[in-house]
Parts: C-alpha cells; structure tokens; sequence
C-alpha cells in the first residue's frame, strides 16, 4: 500500500519542482529585477578590495531604485566570489550566464577580466538567446581593448596607456620634473608601467630622463631601505610607480623616514588602504592620478555629488567613495537600458558603444572602435588641509593638473567583431 | 661605496633584529616544546593590535609593557586549554591545531579592527631623524628597535643560561621525565616558555606594527621568514636566531644595493654564456630580483649541508 503512495507523492515533488524550474527558466517578466552579477574577491587575503567595490555598486543600485529604477524595474547586484581566479570567475559568469543575469561587472585582475573577456564571448556565440555583457571597472591592461577587445566587454576606468599619456602630459609641462626612476611589481601590471613610461619618455619628453628601474616581487617586500636609497643614488626628482596596497604604502613611509626628497606619481595612492597607512607621511609628496577624487566635487561645486558622497561615507563609515567610474557604469547602463527598451544584451551594448554621457567631471564617452571609456583625469596630491580626507587619515587630495579628454586618450589596435 | 655599504649594514641589521624579535620566541617554543608555532606571528599581529588599541589610552610607552604581557596571557591560555589538549595525539595535530589558530587569529583581528590598516604611528619622543647620513635621515625609532632587540637578547641569555628558571627551562628541553622526576611540573614550564616565547613576539609586533604595517595580513607577510631563521639558527638556540636574523637581513639588503649578476662572475674568468641560450635568464638575472629568494635558497642550503642548523645542538 505504501509503496504506490511514494511513488504518487515523487511525482508530485517532481512535477511541482519542474514547474518551479519552468517558471525560473522562462524569460524575464517586466517586473523582475535587472540583475547585475558583481564577481570579485569576497573573501581571502584581498576581501577588503572587492568588498569595497560591492559596496559601491550596492549604493549606486539603491539610489537607481529609490529614482524609480530602470524602465519601472529595480536594480539587484548579486554578489558572487570568485577568490581572484581566473578560473573560478569564468565558472561564476557561466552561472551568471545559466540563472538569466544580463550583466557581469568586474575589476580586479586582468588575468581574471581576461579569463571573463573569453568566457562572454563563447556564451553570446554559443547562447545567442542568452547573451551576457562585461561591464569593466578596474583592470586596465591595455591589451583588453587592443589584441583582446571583445564587443562585448565595455571598460569605465582609463588603461594604463592613457593614464601614463595623461601623465606624460602633464610632465612635459613641468619643469621641476627632469629625472624619473620607475619602481613597479614584478607582474604585468608593473611591467606594462615601466615598458610604457620609457617608450613615452623616448617619444615626446625631452625634459625627462629616466635614471632607473626597478622591479620588485609583488607583496613580498617588507623593508623598502634598499630600493630607497637606489632611488637616492640615482639623483631621481620624482618616482612613477604602479604599486598598490602594502606595496605602496611601505615604499612612500621608508622614503619618508629617509628623508628622501622625491614625488611619487601612482595609480592607487587613494584607496585599497594606501591613505590610511601613508597618513601624514605622504603630503605634499604622493600623487595620483584618476577620473575623479573627492575634492573635485569641492573645486568644481558638484554639490548634488558632495551629497551622494556623503550618504555613501554615512552608510560605509569604515570606507569612501571612491569609484566615481561605478557611478558612470550605473547610469550608463541604466542609459543604455532604457534607449534599448529591454536589458537585451545585443540592444545594451549597441545604445553604450559610442554613448556619450553626461558625468559629472564633464562630457564622457564610451568609444566605439574598442569600448574604451574616454575622461577627463585627475592628478592629485596628498594635502591635509583639504575638506575630505581618505580613510580617516586626516588626508586627501588636492588637485595639481586636470587633463582634458583630448590629452587623456590612446590610439587603439582594436579590431572587433560586431554581431 | 662607503655609502652603499654603510646604509645596507645599518638597514640590514635593523631589519634583522626585527626579524629576531619575531624568531627568539618561536626557536625558544619550537626547540623546547617541539611544537612547530605556525601561530607564531599571528602573536606578533596581536601584539601590534593591542599596542596601537592600548596606545589610545596609556599612550605608547604603557603599551610597549602591558600588550606583551596581554598577548602572553592569551598564549599561556592557549597553551593550556588547546596545545595541551592535542598534545597527547602527537606533533602532527599540535602543527593543525596552530595552523588552523592562524587564520583563526586573522579573521578575528578582521572582525574586531576591520581591514584597512591601523593609523599605528611612531610616539612623538622619537619622531626625528637622529643623525645624517651621506644626506640619509636615520630616524631615531630605528635605533630604539635596535636597543629594544638588544635588551631583548641579552636579558634572554642571562634568564636561559644564569637563572635557575633557565637551568630547568634548558633541563626540560632535553629530559623532561627526569625533570619531572625530579619534582617539577613539566606541563607548566611549558606553558610559560610559550606564554613567554608569544609574549616575545608580541614585543616584536609593537615596535614592528609601527615600522611596518599594521594590517590583517601582517602576520602571513612574516610567517614564512621567520621560519627560515629559526631553521637556519638551529632550533631552540637564541644566540643561532641573532646570527641568522642578522645575516638573512644584512644578505637580503646588500643583494638588493649592488646591481650584480652571474655573468659578473663570469667576466672575471673571461666566460660569457650567450644571450639567446636556455640560461640565460639565470645567467643575466639581475642581484635584486633574486634577493627576495635568498633566504629560501639558503634554508634549502642549509637543511642540505648542516641540518642542525648554525648553532642547533640536535640533529632532529
């Protein structure tokens, strides 16, 4: 007797799971949220820094929401850990891919935007009712828009090539700056620093002579001594260096300690724990170059922004706002979305290519030849009479030099397929 | 030159003593208890934590005592209510235990101080440069990291080598039953050695936290090397911790002031191996990137030629 019941009742259970799996399955209802996968470190040694990303685009998600959302839809960021793993990522974005997500973001590593470049593009060949895009806001090898670029990947922050022309730039027209000495980490971020920098310098700095380079393992240096007194030795004016987090933190303090009299130009002086465990030690002698720092909003009285800004630093009082880029993403995808009519995967990249887009620092543009975000840049220093510190430390940025889009670009090699 | 060499020294050595600070304590529990500590700078992060939390309130030099003796009591119960526990199994659940203990350690620093750095600073009595060098500050701290190791290695001598305390603490190391026998509580020198030998570390972490930094990752930063010292000074010899710490520093420093590579070598001897050969790479590597190895390559030396280590009394 009680045999056929269990058998009645599995088929009960499977029936209501299928349907269950059905209804799942089948295509976005217009009330459902716009999902964006959010794949980066959530846990181990670099938590802090994926962490500090998916509070951003959380914020950035809410405040969509309580404008009313995208096309009446609200916005989900779903976070999703990948461990900085190449591998592991590609695996989340054929998840992403099989649970209807549209978007991916991502930025830390470009071994891993790499990895997540290719996957996106076997899925859309493969899944063409199933399409995915790559929304970008932090690795910036400059092969990710030139050899690899993919249609579907789509870059907010400014690669390296463009951060070091901005750079370059602004070098030319100082002329206090007349020695440089490069010290990087030994991966392809550092080489890719130092390999630019000098065929630049060779190109179109007369002024500026490169008196050394120096690579260094990654996180592995705990006593900076030696490299400082190199950078003494070689009579350098000022040192460009692509270094993050300890890295960073450690060389800017020793040579402090020694006394040594250099500026430091940096990607990452900003954030990721840098201003907090520099302090006082960097002012006046750490710089950075960005889309955008705090202090803008002061300069140029963005007061809507100071506002955003604000509630971000009373909601996460541990951390600030940093990624103006994730803004940019938000609202232009939420643009996009919207001249689209549905978050049709094909329909979004085709309205964010080529968009322009009004950001706050100034006219913004997504270019279509390689998808690369073109913007103004920033080059900022250390000051603690500023009206917003970083971290706590008492520190903030002041403004040296802002470079206009038309000085803030590079040529590309892009050559890529277009559905 | 004079330069050059003078700086690499006085770098070298600094970074040694920091370097011994961290090892004195683990070569004392290893060499005595036997127990492999891998928790060992997850005491010199706690050390650092507590300092920087206590220097809030007591200000620096308060802080300098009671966070060594804060972090001891918290290795003292460590040992008695978990090290003890597993220690009747065997060293190889003594090694899972402190390894499991590490990152234990890490994700409650984490939880209790979150994951940007600590704003950890050097006390204002000696915040200046103490003299010039060659147009190099040395900042006075330095040379009170330096005092502080010192202090510590010869307090740690007289206490092993002159007291009553040490003559047992030495007995226990390498006949604990006829110690016992004799009427001692074993497990309870045992329980201070370590209590004292994290205590040590934690000393290391609160001048350390300062002249490096403070932040959650800090004790995996410096767990690996200072095994390298305790393996290459020989365990459980102090005097072989000093020696190893300085030399590892001292290597390290100069390897990375002087651009030098094998093909240095080979010019001397009029030999070139061409540039687009298999060894080349070796061949031309440039001194600086390979010194960050050098402590590894001489601990696999080491372990090869002279097991026991610099001043190891035991072959084990």
């Amino acid at each position: 007797m009680t045999k056929p019941r269990r058998t009645a009742g599995l088929f009960a259970g499977l029936a209501t799971a299928s349907a269950i799996a059905l209804a799942s399955l089948s295509t976005a209802q217009a009330d459902d949220p716009i999902r964006i996968g959010f794949i980066d470190p959530l846990s181990g040694p670099f938590a802090n820094v994926g962490d500090a990303g998916l509070k951003h685009f959380r914020f950035a998600a809410d405040r969509i929401n309580e404008e009313g959302g995208i096309n009446g839809r609200q916005v989900e960021i779903v976070p999703m850990d990948n461990n900085q793993s190449a591998s592991e990522s590609a695996q989340l974005v054929q998840r992403a891919a099989d649970r209807g997500i549209d978007f991916v973001a991502q930025g830390n590593g470009s071994d891993v935007a790499g990895a997540i470049i290719e996957t996106v593009n076997r899925n859309n060949r493969r899944n063409p009712d199933n399409k995915l895009l790559y929304l970008n806001y932090a690795a910036v090898d400059p092969s990710l828009t030139n050899e690899r670029c993919s249609y579907w990947h789509f870059r907010f922050d400014a690669d390296t090539t463009i951060k070091l022309e901005a750079l370059s730039n602004y070098m030319m027209e100082r002329d206090d700056i007349e020695k440089v000495y490069l010290i990087n980490q030994d991966y392809s971020h550092g080489h890719e620093i130092e390999r630019r920098f000098q065929d630049l310098a060779a190109e179109k700095m007369p002024n500026v002579e490169i008196v050394g380079t120096q690579l260094h393992p990654i996180g592995q240096v705990r006593d900076f001594s030696p490299y400082v007194s190199r950078i003494r030795q070689s009579g350098a004016d000022s040192v460009v260096t692509g270094n993050w987090g300890n890295d960073l933190s450690l060389l800017a303090r020793e040579a402090e300690d020694a006394g040594l009299d250099v500026n430091f130009y940096t990607y990452y002086a900003g954030g990721l724990g840098v201003p907090a465990a520099i302090g006082r030690a960097g002012v006046d002698r750490v710089a950075q170059i960005t889309e955008w720092h705090a202090n803008v909003n002061v300069d140029e009285g963005h007061d809507e922004y100071r506002e955003w800004v604000d509630a971000f630093k009373e909601r996460y009082p541990d951390i600030d706002w940093y990624f103006h880029r994730v803004y940019n993403l938000m609202y232009m995808l939420k643009a996009a979305v919207e001249e689209a009519g549905s978050t049709d995967a094909e329909g979004v990249a085709a309205a964010l290519s080529g968009m322009e887009f009004e950001s706050h620092t100034g006219t913004i543009t997504m270019r279509a030849d390689d998808h690369q975000m073109l913007q103004p840049m920033y080059i900022s220093i250390m000051d603690d009479e500023v009206e917003y510190d970083s971290e706590n430390s008492g520190v903030g940025f002041r403004t040296l030099s802002r470079i206009e889009v038309e000085d803030a670009t590079s040529a590309t090699t892009c050559e890529m397929d277009r559905p | 030159m004079l330069e050059t060499i003078t700086f690499s020294l006085l770098n070298g050595l600094l970074y040694g003593m920091l370097l011994f600070m961290l090892s004195s304590g683990l070569t004392l529990i290893f060499g005595m208890m036997g127990v492999l500590n891998f928790a060992h700078a997850s005491f010199y992060m706690l050390g650092a934590y507590f300092a920087y939390t206590m220097g809030l309130y007591t200000g620096f030099w308060v802080a300098l005592f009671l966070a060594p003796i804060a972090v001891g009591l918290i290795g003292a119960a460590v040992e008695r209510f978990g090290l003890r526990q597993v220690h009747q199994y065997g060293h190889v659940p003594e090694l899972l235990f402190t390894f499991g203990l590490a990152y234990v350690v890490e994700e409650l620093v984490r939880l209790f101080w979150g994951n940007t750095p600590m704003n950890y600073r050097v006390p204002e009595a000696l915040d200046f440069p103490l003299f010039s060098l060659f147009g190099t500050n040395y900042p006075a701290f330095r040379v009170f990291v330096l005092v502080v190791a010192v202090s510590m290695f010869v307090g740690l001598y007289l206490l092993l080598k002159r007291t009553r305390a040490g003559l047992i603490i030495q007995a226990s190391l390498s006949r604990p039953d006829m110690v016992s026998a004799l009427g001692h509580n074993v497990p309870q020198v045992f329980m201070w050695v370590f209590a004292f030998g994290t205590g040590l570390a934690a000393l290391g972490g609160v001048v350390g936290g300062i002249q490096l930094v403070t932040e959650p990752g800090m004790a995996f930063m410096m767990g690996p090397i200072v095994f390298v010292v305790v393996v290459v000074g020989g365990l459980g010899s102090i005097q072989g911790a000093l020696i190893a710490s300085i030399l590892i520093g001292v290597l390290q420093t100069f390897a990375l002031s002087v651009d030098w590579s094998l093909a240095n070598l080979g010019m001397v001897f009029g030999y070139a191996v061409p540039p687009e050969s298999f060894f080349a790479t070796i061949w031309y590597m440039d001194s600086t990137r390979i010194a960050p190895m050098l402590p590894y390559l001489l601990l696999v030396l080491m372990l090869i030629f002279r097991p026991r280590g610099l001043m190891g009394k035991r072959e084990s």
